[in-house]
């Protein structure tokens, strides 16, 4: 089944097509990686997603229904959370205040304050933080900032996550968490669309490949097709002892 | 030993709290009149900061349209409460002032609260200049008047209605801080933007707290009408009182629910003992206040005060 579906969607920025006619679609449970040099349109497309733009034309459908007029409040609420490249955190509130938010107002809003604390203390756990859940949320590593934003985008419910670049600036070491973090999140059955430029973890992680560049969809294809394509190698991969990196 | 510091510290707040409400109460009895008088006056700066504060303080809207909505009460005051005799009763006006501002302050905030920083800032003080020019355009060119003049009102019953509004104030605030309303309110001045992608309805949630705080405003001008007796625009929709709140809350410190007050009682004292002190270089002298104010109490005076308290606990905890 389909989860979210765009057609045509395209959005200028003055006179340059940020993204352009993208058609695509994902599919309950999958997880599907967005890759393409910088300024391809990725980041844009997720603001589409999560209503930050608005399409101009196009439509996205998210469970059949259209929500391309949507507020990103709403979005939320209708099951689609997201993270950002560069992180926004709530930098002066407790790690744990962080998450509180995404339960109270996500995709179940009307939550007792108890039940609420209980699954922010989950999500937490969940990504590993629970030690630091006092902790003020500037005080982080980058690595722990960015789990941050993904228990506070789980504490909303998500059926759908928005991942960008999360391993972006990260070690070796963390990369590899952030990875089984993607698979344990993957196997509670969310599904996942993620932006990386870590090749190793797309190629590892993601059902499907979606390339973009200019802000059109080159290419689409499962890890190996990609991976073997002449026009993404051409693109983006350069020379394919690169891209097994 | 712990445990009976544990419990004193808990009492220590509530306890505290509940002698201050009380000599406040009793302050007519046993004080004279300038007291009352001077405690009244007080008491409206701390409920224009303590609201500025709940809106400003939280989502970082910089707001200065306090003088607009202090003013819409101060006239609505001389409306319902002309000298000629009341038409409506004293606190029925007085909660007229207050649901009139909030209704004020929903329009402005549904119009305006798209703006960010410096924007926002400079359409919220238009705002204030633009509702003076009316009132003065309106009285001149409709009423045929220059002011109008307020029924007077007990001096007494003057304070314990603004204590009324500045108790009720105090409670919002304590109570909207520690709701999840308080909490969507904290993420917006953290980060807007991961906040409406975080489930909270941004909009809504910053236009109903500007209009509960311009509701406290509202009902201060009301009765702060009362004693001044005679008004007219420039009187009621004054740009300083859209300014004073914003120094008082930053002489205070903004972190703590506390800082508000503690900065507008202050503050406001200190300006109507110099203001009959030294009527002439009060102004003067009240600058250097400030400027050292800012310059040295990064955090306002509470910062101060929990630096001393921190070094005074944290000596005693070294003892033990």
């Amino acid at each position: 089944m389909q989860i979210l579906e765009g057609e045509k969607v395209t959005k200028y920025f003055g006179g340059l097509a940020a993204v352009s006619e993208v058609d695509f679609h994902v599919d309950q449970g999958e997880v599907v990686g967005l890759i393409g040099p910088n300024g391809a349109g990725k980041t844009t497309l997720f603001n589409l997603i999560s209503a930050a733009l608005t399409p101009k034309p196009g439509i996205i459908k998210y469970k059949g229904k259209n929500i391309t007029r949507k507020k990103p409040y709403q979005i939320c609420r209708l099951g689609i959370a997201r993270t950002f490249q560069t992180v926004k955190i709530f930098g002066n509130m407790p790690v744990l205040q962080n998450v509180l938010a995404g339960s109270f107002f996500g995709t179940s809003p009307g939550m007792s304050s108890a039940d609420a604390a209980r699954e922010a203390s989950e999500s937490l756990e969940f990504v590993g933080l629970s030690a630091l859940a006092a902790v003020p949320a500037g005080g982080l590593t980058l690595a722990n900032q960015k789990r941050l934003e993904v228990a506070r985008a789980l504490a909303t419910r998500p059926e759908l996550l928005l991942l960008d670049e999360l391993m972006a600036g990260l070690n070796q070491t963390e990369i590899t968490e952030s990875m089984e973090l993607v698979k344990k999140i993957s196997d509670k059955g969310i599904t996942i669309i993620m932006i990386e430029h870590v090749m190793k973890a797309i190629m590892n992680a993601c059902d499907r490949i979606i390339v973009l560049h200019h802000g059109e969809k080159i290419a689409e294809g499962t890890p190996q097709e990609i991976s073997t394509s002449k026009k993404v190698i051409e693109v983006y991969l350069g020379e394919q002892t690169n891209a097994r990196n | 030993m712990n445990i009976t510091a544990f419990t004193f510290k808990k009492s220590l707040v509530p306890g505290l709290l509940l002698v201050i409400l009380v000599a406040l109460v009793t302050l007519p009895i046993y004080g004279s009149l300038y007291n009352v008088i001077l405690v009244t006056s007080i008491l409206m700066y701390t409920i224009l900061t303590v609201s500025w504060a709940l809106f400003s303080g939280s989502t970082g809207y910089m707001s200065l349209a306090t003088a607009a909505f202090f003013g819409v009460g101060i006239y609505a005051s001389a409306i319902f409460l002309p000298n000629t005799g009341a038409i409506l009763p004293l606190l029925v006006v007085v909660v007229i002032g207050g649901l009139v501002s909030s209704l004020l302050a929903l329009g402005i905030g549904a119009l305006t609260l798209r703006l960010r920083g410096i924007y926002f800032a400079i359409f919220t003080f238009g705002f204030v200049v633009l509702i003076l020019e009316l009132g003065n355009w309106w009285e001149h060119a409709v009423t045929h008047t220059r002011g109008r003049f307020v029924m007077l009102v007990d001096n007494d019953v003057i304070f314990y209605i603004m204590l009324a509004i500045f108790v009720l104030s105090m409670l919002t605030t304590y109570l909207i801080r520690r709701s999840k309303f308080g909490l969507a309110m904290r993420t917006i001045g953290e980060n807007e933007e991961a906040a409406a992608h975080t489930g909270i309805n941004v909009t809504m949630v910053k236009v109903t707290t500007f209009a509960i705080s311009a509701f406290f405003m509202g009902a201060a001008g009301v009765i702060w009408a009362t004693k001044l007796t005679y008004i007219d625009p420039y009187v009621a929709f004054n740009p300083f009182f859209s300014f004073m709140p914003v120094l008082m809350a930053i002489f205070g410190g903004m972190g703590q629910i506390y800082g508000p007050v503690i900065g507008a009682a202050l503050f406001a004292y200190l300006q109507e003992t110099l203001q009959t002190e030294f009527p002439y270089y009060y102004m003067l002298i009240f600058g250097f206040v400030l400027i050292a104010a800012i310059l040295y109490l990064p955090n306002g005076v509470i910062g101060l005060i929990q630096k001393l308290w921190r070094r005074f606990t944290g000596g005693k905890r070294a003892n033990t």
